[in-house]
């Protein structure tokens, strides 16, 4: 049996969001920008694209932009806010300790362009505090930029309520729905966000594909230059594949959004249940304030590669927070950040579910992790220390 | 293009010499939880010579894969032997290693060489402090 359980790593492409494409390679090939009748189909293919993305987010067309990915829309929208702060005299921004590296590596970069960053500090739960953040936001705030989903512990923050105080504060307000576009419903009007952004390949659309939501009036610092294709925003002949793949998969994604909640949440309890009952076990994130398609485990005692690669044997893909997979000396950021100590954060099991994820897969899943995790617990000389109280267990 | 040599997911898989010895003649313990890797090396010394040896191992695929090669290059051997072990024997025993894993193989020999400190300190035989130094690869690892 084959379990893909990578999903927040990317998902497979729906039938939708291939049909749509196919017509883009052969026949919609023109370029956009064309005159001729060829071209200006290409064009229509693409303002439909942006009507349907836009309609979605509850926002106007002329709001976003295309871009090719999350961490571009990421990158673009931190720098074109920090620009903009900077025009006015304001060079602080506020962020967390957990978001997405395409976030916290390009807030580094600001800083060494004399921009001061403050990380709010992540709770436990993996939740952000709004009344915390209220408190962090200074005069000189340019910009607050706190991610909608977790994309390792899948936490849904409280982003109505920071979108309000940053509203109330007059500071501009980005959010990284990478985890969340397609997953649960996002309105950029009720939720006052000012910047979003979305990847189509999380739900189900294609790779090389994304799209920036900006607020009419705040002007976006293009990272490419040379041409004057998305308004002057964004130079270079348009993805028109990616596109019409996009808008396709974020139109079947929310219209199916709640018909698998319904189906998946069952699964996830299950699958949250059954890996609970392992001993020195527990679940990263709060368990309600989740989306339905993460589970992320700590087990005491082991290393996450090494379990990765057993349950790549069974034919389930996984992913981990540990150190061997970032391929860095320390453990996931994530992890670190809701308070988990560094021998703890190495042992992560995150299994991220789909809309095609089935109750036999779940199954599996349970029939063979817990013999994984007791395996290489009988070989861990930490597991050993743990079990005959040389120290204490974490968990 | 698999992460890691057959050689070395056989080792994993199939890990020889797990587990820990009764009364060994020599214990070494090396690594830290906080980096991700541990191993803990037990040996049974007769005349001389390695005669069994078991191993326990925290980490990644390669780091159990390391200490079961390992192990498998001393068992059997004299102990003038088994002190020349280097890493890169080990390396070269698995068909390579990922650059980012080579330290996987240092902590191996390490483990070993921390296993011989014990013995040769425990029975209060003099040896060659030079060449059972410890492990200066990684600062959180002291």
């Amino acid at each position: 049996m084959f379990v893909y359980a990578d999903n927040a790593a990317t998902t497979r492409m729906s039938d939708a969001a291939l049909a749509a494409m196919l017509p883009c390679w052969q026949e919609l090939y023109a370029n956009p920008s064309s005159l001729h009748s060829a071209g200006q189909k290409s064009a229509e293919a693409i303002e439909t694209a942006r009507q349907t993305v836009a309609r979605l987010l509850h926002a106007d067309s002329k709001e976003i932009l295309f871009t090719s990915g999350g961490s571009e829309s990421d990158n673009q929208a931190l720098l074109s806010a920090a620009a903009l702060g900077a025009r006015q005299g304001k060079r602080h921004i506020l962020s967390t300790a957990f978001e997405h590296h395409a976030v916290l590596h390009t807030l580094k970069k600001l800083e060494k362009q004399g921009f001061e960053v403050t990380l709010l500090p992540v709770h436990e739960d993996g939740l952000v505090r709004p009344s915390e953040l209220e408190a962090a936001i200074r005069p000189d705030t340019c910009l607050v930029s706190v991610m909608f989903v977790n994309n390792e512990i899948g936490t849904i923050q409280p982003v109505s309520e920071i979108g309000a105080i940053c509203r109330e504060k007059n500071v501009l307000f980005h959010t990284d729905a990478v985890q969340a576009a397609g997953h649960i419903p996002l309105d950029v009007e009720a939720m006052h966000i000012d910047l979003l952004s979305l990847s189509a390949h999380k739900f189900h659309g294609p790779k090389g594909a994304g799209a920036l939501y900006v607020r009419r009036g705040v002007p976006l610092t293009p990272l490419i230059e040379g041409g004057a294709q998305e308004r002057g925003r964004r130079a270079g002949t348009e993805n028109i594949a990616g596109i019409v793949g996009m808008a396709a998969a974020l139109e079947e994604s929310c219209r199916m959004c709640q018909e698998v909640h319904r189906r998946l949440y069952p699964l996830q309890q299950r699958l949250i249940d059954g890996l609970s009952a392992i001993p020195h076990a527990a679940l990263n994130g709060d368990r309600s304030h989740r989306v339905v398609t993460n589970v992320n485990f700590c087990f005491e005692g082991i290393e996450g590669e090494s379990l990765l690669l057993l349950l790549d044997q069974k034919g389930i893909a996984a992913s981990s927070g540990s150190a061997c997979t970032s391929g860095s000396l320390d453990p996931s950021h994530v992890l670190l950040s809701i308070g988990r100590p560094h021998e703890v954060a190495h042992g992560s099991l995150r299994l991220s579910l789909s809309r095609y994820t089935t109750a036999a897969e779940i199954d599996y899943l349970l029939e063979h992790i817990p013999p994984v995790v007791s395996y290489l617990r009988q070989m861990s000389p930490v597991w050993k220390d743990l079990e005959r109280g040389a120290k204490p267990h974490l968990l | 293009m698999a992460l890691y040599s057959e050689k070395v997911m056989d080792h994993f898989l199939h890990p020889r010499n797990v587990g820990e010895l009764e009364n060994a003649d020599g214990v070494g313990e090396v690594g830290n939880a906080k980096c991700g890797d541990i191993m803990k090396i037990y040996l049974k010394i007769e005349n001389d010579t390695v005669t069994d040896v078991k191993f326990n191992t925290f980490g990644c695929g390669s780091a159990i894969a390391s200490s079961s090669m390992a192990t498998e290059l001393i068992k059997g051997k004299p102990l003038s032997e088994v002190l020349k072990l280097t890493n890169q024997a080990v390396v070269e025993a698995l068909d390579g290693l990922p650059a980012h894993k080579l330290h996987c193989s240092v902590l191996a020999e390490e483990a070993v060489k921390a296993a011989l400190r014990d013995y040769y300190g425990k029975n209060g035989i003099p040896y060659d402090a030079a060449l059972l130094a410890p492990a200066t690869h990684c600062e959180s690892c002291r």
